[in-house]
């Protein structure tokens, strides 16, 4: 047997074959159930725009000086992203929980960032791959010019980044199925409806208004609306300031919890 | 690579757990093992064998003590420490839905092995235990002994310099239990040091040189085989006659039991031989056939200890 300490010391190149196996990992899961991951959401939104973009929208009129169509599509794409990256994390890690093969990681010389950067992206490349779906069934409606392919894509990286981390957590105090879908459901669902995907916050009276910009969604679609359409109800760098702060802090509790062994070691 | 005969593959000191429902499943384990020994952890159910194992793993957190693999403390180098250790779980741990080469490919991606070599080393294990032709189907359709196979080929794709097996045999028939106990009889004569637990005292008293025997959260003996065997004062020996035997049977220097007409069960003490008992039944006309041990010497041992460890307490 080869000694490992010779064979191959813990550099830098043990770290990326051990990082880029768990995201290939974890790509592969959400692909090979692609019915049920990916092609989901791209119907599911794809009737939104159906309903509300092409029977309804245009009996609304315009929004922000776009078809109702155009304004929420940004919103709509979104909400694709945030659901499937949250998701994607809950599932997986949960999964591999209640399976235990969550061991074959723990037991591995795998430091405890690099466990969580390998679910996070695998999070973050769902989202994007079904935020790209969702763009290509919206382009069938209505004319998307990206106002700025630079903060559209930020965006959606620190929004999926976001969430993965968030479906992180909740897989990590999760001890049944229901436990992972509680959140989604009751939580994230109703912040997305409310987070301004389908309105502009400037049409809710005041109190609402203000009530609106304590919901963290309602900047995330409001800076991704800015990179496709130019327009928002919140400036753009408190968006960022908003979506890169809870990204901190979502990240140090992640780490904490992975370094007590909550939910993991006993 | 075999190792240095001075070389210590794993030490314990002080280790102790206490769970928070406030169960103390370690009070204080002090341990060597010998670089490549084949080294056998026995316990009744809930002595701390799993425990001892998980924390060594990392799979539990210690609440005292010390743990070194090969030198490296476990608290200092997590992840070095981590880089030598190989593990065969008492439980089915990997994914139903990944096959059975995946399963393998990805535990080497996780030692950092790339791919290329992960892809031989995967097939060198799987071929050696038998499970090359099964390498594309999805686990969850392996049957029981296949499952407990594939876990070995996973412990040693990134070839650990010290496995750790607990009860890897349990639940396979004797054939496959024969098979593996070859197996892991070769990569421990190749070098590897091997750590095993397990309910059959049999496969210990066959495959291993040292063993530690811990109930309650201690060591209670630790020891080689040998000189545990040593200590056995006495045996039993079953006896199968070829004419059926005297409803009484003849005055004997040697404890004799007639179990039924063609059995007879004799207990010998320490240092009695077993030429004189034939010599004694010869003499009384009765003629022997065949001859087993009652139960395993091991296991008489293991009973013995494990009683005066209650008693004690």
């Amino acid at each position: 047997m080869s000694d490992p300490r010779e064979a191959r010391g813990l550099d830098q190149r043990f770290y990326l074959v051990a990082f880029s196996t768990l995201v290939i990992k974890e790509c592969n899961r959400f692909l090979r159930i692609w019915l049920q991951t990916v092609l989901p959401p791209g119907i599911s939104m794809g009737l939104y725009f159906v309903i509300f973009g092409h029977l309804i929208g245009p009996r609304i009129g315009t929004m922000g000086g776009f078809d109702y169509m155009q304004y929420i599509a940004p919103g709509i794409i979104m909400m694709a992203v945030i659901t499937n990256a949250y998701s994607n994390v809950t599932s997986s890690f949960f999964g591999a929980k209640f399976q235990r093969h969550i061991e074959e990681i723990l037991v591995a010389p795998m430091p405890d960032e690099l466990i969580l950067a390998g679910y996070v992206t695998g999070g973050v490349c769902r989202g994007v791959c079904v935020g790209a779906l969702v763009t290509l069934v919206a382009s069938f409606f209505t004319d998307l010019a990206v106002h700025s392919y630079l903060v559209t894509f930020t965006v959606v990286v620190l929004t999926s980044t976001l969430f993965s981390l968030g479906g992180f957590i909740n897989a990590i105090f999760a001890r049944k199925f229901d436990d992972i879908s509680i959140v989604p459901t009751f939580v994230l669902t109703p912040l997305t409806y409310l987070g301004g995907v389908f309105y502009s916050i400037d049409l809710l009276p005041d109190f609402w208004r203000h009530m609106s910009l304590l919901n963290p969604i309602l900047y995330m679609v409001n800076a991704f609306r800015f990179g496709i359409l130019g327009v928002s109800d919140i400036p753009l760098a408190r968006a960022f300031v908003v979506i890169a702060s809870l990204v901190v802090v979502l990240t140090v509790w992640s780490l904490y919890l992975l370094k007590r062994g909550v939910g993991l070691r006993t | 690579m075999h190792p240095a005969a001075s070389e210590v593959a794993l030490s314990l000191a002080g280790l102790r757990k206490v769970y928070g429902n406030g169960k103390e499943a370690l009070r204080g384990i002090d341990l060597e093992v010998a670089a490549g020994d084949f080294f056998a952890l026995l316990g009744p159910n809930g002595a701390g064998k799993s425990t001892t194992i998980g924390i060594v793993s990392s799979l539990v957190r210690k609440s005292a003590g010390t743990v070194k693999v090969f030198g490296i403390d476990i608290d200092l180098n997590f992840s070095l420490a981590k880089a030598q250790l190989g593990l065969v779980p008492q439980e089915i741990n990997f994914s139903q839905f990944e096959t059975v080469q995946e399963i393998l490919l990805n535990q080497a991606g996780y030692y950092g092995i790339p791919r290329r070599a992960a892809l031989a080393r995967a097939e060198k294990y799987l071929t050696q235990l038998s499970l090359w032709d099964r390498r594309g189907d999805v686990s969850r359709t392996l049957s029981g002994g296949m499952k407990r196979r594939l876990m070995i080929a996973r412990a040693l794709v990134h070839e650990p310099r010290l496995l750790i097996l607990d009860e890897p045999t349990a639940g396979v028939d004797i054939e496959i239990r024969r098979s593996m106990w070859e197996f892991l009889a070769r990569i421990n004569r190749e070098g590897t040091t091997i750590i095993l637990t397990t309910h059959y005292l049999e496969e210990a008293e066959q495959l291993c040189r040292n063993i530690a025997i811990i109930d309650g959260g201690q060591i209670v003996e630790h020891s080689s085989i040998r000189e545990l065997l040593a200590k056995l004062n006495q045996e039993t020996f079953v006896l199968d006659v070829a004419a059926p035997l005297p409803a009484v049977l003849p005055a004997s220097d040697f404890a004799c039991k007639r179990i039924d007409d063609h059995g007879l069960e004799v207990t010998l003490a320490r240092g009695r031989k077993l030429n004189d008992v034939f010599a004694e039944l010869s003499a009384a006309g009765i003629e022997v056939t065949s001859m087993r041990n009652k139960s395993n010497r091991l296991e008489e041992l293991f009973l013995r200890l494990v009683r005066e460890n209650v008693d004690h307490e």
